[in-house]
This record gives structure tokens, sequence and C-alpha cells, in this order.
């Protein structure tokens, strides 16, 4: 990510070796093509600044103040590696990644499986999806902070209605926002509350499934389960590997909901262990201990481990994953 | 057409919405969109398996809308009967946001967001339409891997920039103020430049010659004939970024101090702090804030609901 902003201005001359036996005299761009480079950099121009200021000058910073101990009043002072090391030894840094890692090994794979579910069986509902589409989709436009209250009150031990919902089946269900033990699972249930999204992107790419697949599949005698398994889920391969590095990324950053319901500016009555996730430590050592060379070099073991996550699931797809017109 | 560089689009090929103006760009080759899929099951058993899958949508329909009836029928309820989960308050009453008024300063905090979020919103959808256009409509060399840094860009989590973006503000004395809440969209951003020109692209280029010949400039070709030909993209935008403006916590979190300069969210934040678990404990009144807090959105989303789902469909969202 550390690409410098060299490639803004084509280099002359260099014009690949593919090219070279058609266009050979073009050392130089003429001046047509130069016109067409400037006219365009014009209109790219907000960008490039914005890189510039909000992009690269950022990670640079963000890479040397991670090696220096900085509290926005006085100068950094270097210390070289000492903040990684201290990391190493602070136990709300492995309890914060362990949270963070835990939360999204388990909401991913489950909001990916509702998401799919609920796209199948809009999919079955040619005449009323719309409607139902759009009921989806409505819990996305709560502000995050609200859904966070919303997890207060639907999942409140005594009086919540979900578990006045599972007392109706006979099941006495647990204190979801005070048990430690049972925040993180409430946390990913809410999460499940706005999957409307990434039902509307599966459903719009089951609708691209030729239908001719499944009706050789029924000459063949397949039932439903073996038509999703085998059709299905092969041709939307890449919009659910799209809707599972989204939500990872997400999953990895995951701040408001967790933050709006536990935590609190100068609150010592919650008890919020388990809902530490990562940002938020970052954001707690970074603006609320001011600690910004420290909360730095956090920010950058998050940038390597969200990374490394994306590069595996990329290579894993390019073996899980079909797109329409790949040669195999 | 255009040589344009090809990258991974994420696969939400969008030929099965019938407004996606992309159809037609090199991206999108592919077979010619089916039709709808046939109805599963045929026979006897199609009667049967179709309300099985129309009760469950149903119900998962009550699961997805339910809360929020909840909340906003919670906000009409005394103290005492907030929790007793009846969708029609027992006791309707309004004190509660009579108490919210009162406690809080709700229309500078609505008023703040309305300000930040018309600014945010409309800034990106200007400046990114400005770069898509560029990448777009022109063809020069570098063009392939700048825009490959513009999309590259996207992979970076917000975190690692953070502190620094921070510092600059702190730098230019705006901390505390509502500018760094949007200012940053003067400069495009790389989500929307993806979008907008995937549209641009698929704009046909003979209105542009014709106009070229009339002696339009690129300014001219770019607002008088590309705008308004991708309005609904621009829309969307606007759309997308407005909602995520005005549901920002974290930013408000980092960069507002003082109760009066507060967006809605951030003054939830605060109404939460103050009577919610941590504190007094009056539920109604963090009830009926998060009703205000929402209901701007929801109303949004009426109004634009088709660009919403459309625009998720074909496009992905932003996560």
């Amino acid at each position: 990510m550390t690409t410098p902003v060299a490639p803004a201005l084509p280099t002359p001359a260099t014009g690949g070796s593919r090219e070279a036996p058609v266009r050979r005299r073009r050392a130089r761009p003429s001046p047509s093509e130069r016109r067409e480079r400037n006219a365009a950099l014009r209109f790219i121009s907000p960008w490039i600044v914005g890189f510039v200021v909000f992009t690269a000058w950022p990670i640079l910073y963000s890479a040397y103040l991670s090696l220096t101990d900085y509290d926005v009043i006085n100068d950094p002072t270097f210390v070289g590696l000492d903040n990684y090391r201290e990391m190493a030894q602070d136990p709300k840094v492995a309890l914060s990644l362990w949270n963070t890692l835990v939360y999204t090994v388990v909401q991913v794979p489950l909001y990916t499986v509702v998401a799919l579910a609920l796209a199948l069986l809009l999919n079955q509902a040619a005449r009323s999806a719309g409607f139902f589409r759009t009921a989806f989709f409505i819990p996305k436009m709560t502000p995050p902070v609200a859904v966070g209250v919303l997890l207060l009150l639907l999942f409140n031990g005594q009086y919540g209605i979900v578990n006045e919902v599972l007392s109706w089946v006979g099941i006495q269900g647990p204190s979801w926002t005070t048990d430690q033990d049972w925040i993180k699972p409430g946390l990913v249930l809410i999460s499940l509350w706005t999957v409307g999204s990434a039902v509307i992107i599966l459903l719009a790419a089951l609708r691209n499934v030729p239908n001719d697949l499944y009706d050789a599949a029924r000459v063949d005698g397949a039932g439903f389960w073996r038509r999703t398994r085998a059709v299905t889920v092969p041709m939307i391969s890449g919009a659910l590997f799209f809707v599972v590095v989204i939500n990872t990324i997400a999953g990895f950053q995951m701040f408001t909901e967790a933050y709006s319901a536990y935590f609190g500016a100068g609150n010592s009555t919650y008890r919020n262990d388990t809902a530490l996730f990562y940002v938020i430590y970052l954001f707690q050592e970074g603006f609320q201990e001011l600690h910004m060379g420290y909360a730095s070099a956090l920010a950058w073991l998050l940038f390597v481990v969200i990374m490394l996550v994306t590069v595996v699931q990329l290579v894993v797809s390019r073996r899980l994953v079909y797109y329409e017109g790949e040669q195999r | 057409m255009t040589t344009a560089p090809s990258f991974p689009r994420p696969a939400v090929s969008g030929a099965g919405a019938a407004t996606d103006p992309a159809a037609g760009t090199p991206e999108t080759l592919g077979p010619p969109p089916p039709a709808r899929p046939a109805p599963s099951a045929r026979g006897p058993g199609r009667r049967w398996l179709r309300a099985v899958v129309l009760a469950a949508l149903v119900l998962a329909t009550v699961a997805f809308v339910y809360p929020l009836l909840w909340l906003l029928s919670a906000s009409f309820k005394p103290r005492a009967e907030v929790f007793d989960n009846r969708l029609v308050p027992r006791t309707f009453t309004l004190d509660n946001y009579v108490t919210v008024w009162q406690e809080a300063p709700l229309a500078l905090w609505l008023g703040n967001t309305v300000v930040v979020t018309v600014l945010a919103a409309g800034l990106v959808t200007v400046s990114s339409a400005l770069v898509a256009w560029g990448f777009a409509f022109f063809r020069f060399r570098g063009r392939g891997p700048l825009f490959g840094l513009v999309l590259a860009t996207m992979m970076l989590p917000g975190a690692v920039t953070m502190i620094p973006t921070f510092l600059i503000w702190n730098q230019l004395g705006l901390v505390g103020t509502n500018v760094p809440l949007w200012a940053g969209n003067l400069f495009a951003s790389a989500f929307y430049v993806f979008l907008l020109r995937q549209f641009f692209l698929g704009l046909p280029r003979e209105p542009f010659e014709a106009a070229r010949l009339d002696g339009a400039n690129n300014w001219q070709m770019f607002w008088r004939i590309a705008v308004p030909l991708c309005r609904p993209a621009l829309v969307l935008t606007f759309l997308f970024e407005a909602q995520a403006s005005w549901t920002d916590l974290m930013r408000p979190l980092i960069y507002l101090q003082d109760s009066s300069t507060f967006t809605i969210p951030r003054g939830l934040k605060a109404l939460i702090d103050q009577f919610g678990p941590g504190g007094e404990s009056q539920w109604e009144v963090v009830v009926t804030a998060s009703v205000i807090t929402t209901l701007p959105m929801i109303l949004l989303f009426f109004l634009g609901q088709r660009h919403f789902v459309e625009g998720v469909a074909t496009t992905g969202s932003k996560g």
C-alpha cells in the first residue's frame, strides 16, 4: 500500500514492448495526446490531492508515529520498536484481538448462510419478491448507534422480546447483555438483522443463473438440495465471495454497535471485557488516552492482519469461485 | 468503445436489474440476461411449496420490521410500560418527546446533522463524478495503473489513516468543528469513483463526438451531456453517502467535544451514557432519541427506495 504517487504522471518513452512494433514513432506523447492527458488529470486532480493528503501521507506518517511516543501536546519522541514490544505483552491487545477474531469467524459464515437462505426464498417468490426485498432492506437504514440501543432492549435478559419469544417454545433465554459469555452471541445475532443488503446482492446474482442449467439438472433427477449445491452455489460463488470478503473486513473493524451498547465516556459501570473489539481498543488508546504512537502501532497490526486474511481469501477463491466465461 | 483497463468487477454483474446502465460495457460481457427463473416446483407439490415459501418470507419480514415498530411504539409509552412488548401502547403519551426535547439540544443536533449530511453527500457526489469522468472519457498512458491505485485505496482499513488524519485537522485548528466530517469529501471517494465510472462507461460515444464538432469543450461535455444522462447514478451516490454520513458515530466521537456541535448519533450516544444502562436507566428517553435518530433515514429510504435497492443489487454496498 505504500505505492508512491508516481503513476499520476505517465512516463513517456516506456511504452511497453507489446506495443512497440506498431507504435514505434511514439517516443513522446503527441500534442493531442498531451492535451487529452492534461484534460483528464484536471478532472482527476481532486482525487490526486486527496490521495496524497489523506491516504499516502497518513500511511507514511502513521508508520513513523508507530515508532514514537506521542501525546499530541508534546513533540513525538522516537522509541524504536518499543510500541510493538509493548503490544506483545499487552493483555488487552490479546483480548481484543481474540474477541475480534471470534466475532468475525462466527459472524461471517452465519451472516452469509442466512443471506443465502433468504435470497433463495425470495427467488422462489417471483411476484412478491419486490415487496419482501424492500422489507428486508429497511433495517440497514437504522444508524448503528441505534442498533446498539435495540440490542440492549430486545435482548434484555429479563424483559426483552427475544427471551419472551424463546419462552413460548420453552427455552429460558440467557442474560444476553450482561452475561459476559452471551455478549458476543448477542452482537452476532443483532448483526443478522442488517443482512438485507447482502440478500439483495445474492438475489441479483441468483437471477442471473441461466434456467437451462436447472432444467438440465432436473432432467437428471436432481432435487432441490442437489440443485442448490451443484448449480446455484457454484454459479453465484462470485457474489458469495464478495459478501464474505466485505463482511470479513467489516467484522475486523467492528466498532459502533458494540461501542454504542457497552462503552461510554467515563462510565465505569459497564462490564464489557468480552465486547472489547480491536478498533474499540485502538480508539480508546488513541483518542481517550492520547497514546497516538501506540495506537498507530495497533493500527498497523490491524492493517497487516486484514491484508493477510484478504490475500488468503483471494487465493482460496481462485480455487472455489467460478466466474462466467472463465476457462478452466 | 474505450480500451478500459479490466479489473475484477466484484462479480455482482447486474444484468438482471433492468436499469443497469453498465450493461454493454466491456465488463459485462457474457451471455444475454436470462428470463426470470421458472417457478421451481411443478406438479402437485407446487401450491404447497408456495405456501411454505410465503410463510417463511412473512415470518422473516416480521423479524426485520418488528424491532423498528417496537421502538416506535415504545417511544409513546410511559416508563413503566416501555418493556411490556405490546405493539399498541396501553397508555399513549407524547411526554417522552417533550422530555427529550427539554433534556437535549435536539434542534441543534438535527440542524448540525443536516448540514454535515448535505455537505458530505453533495461534495462527494460532485468530486467523485469529476474524477470518474476523468477516468471514463479520456485515454492517457498510465490510466490503468492509476485507476488500480484508486481501487487499492478501497481496501485500506480506515483505522490505519484515522490518527494522522486527526492530526491534520488538529494542526489546522478544526478539531471541535464539523469541518472534518465533510471536508474530506471534496477529494472524491474511491467507492463512488468506481461506481460512477461504470455508469459513464455505459454512455454512448456519439453525443460527445457531435458536441465536440459543435465546438463544446471538455467541461461542457461533462456538465451538459454526461451529468444529465447519469442522474440516477448521481442520485444513488448522494443517497449512499447521505446515509453513511448521517449514521456515522466514530468520526463525531473523534472530532466533536462540545455538546452544541454534536450530530444526532453522537448526541444519542451521549443520551445513552446519561440515561442508559451505565446511567439512570430512563430507557424511554433513550428509546425516543433513537426514534428521532432513525426516522429521517427511514424517510430517506422511502424517498429513494428504488435507487437504494437497485443500487445495492448492481454495485454492492459499502458494507
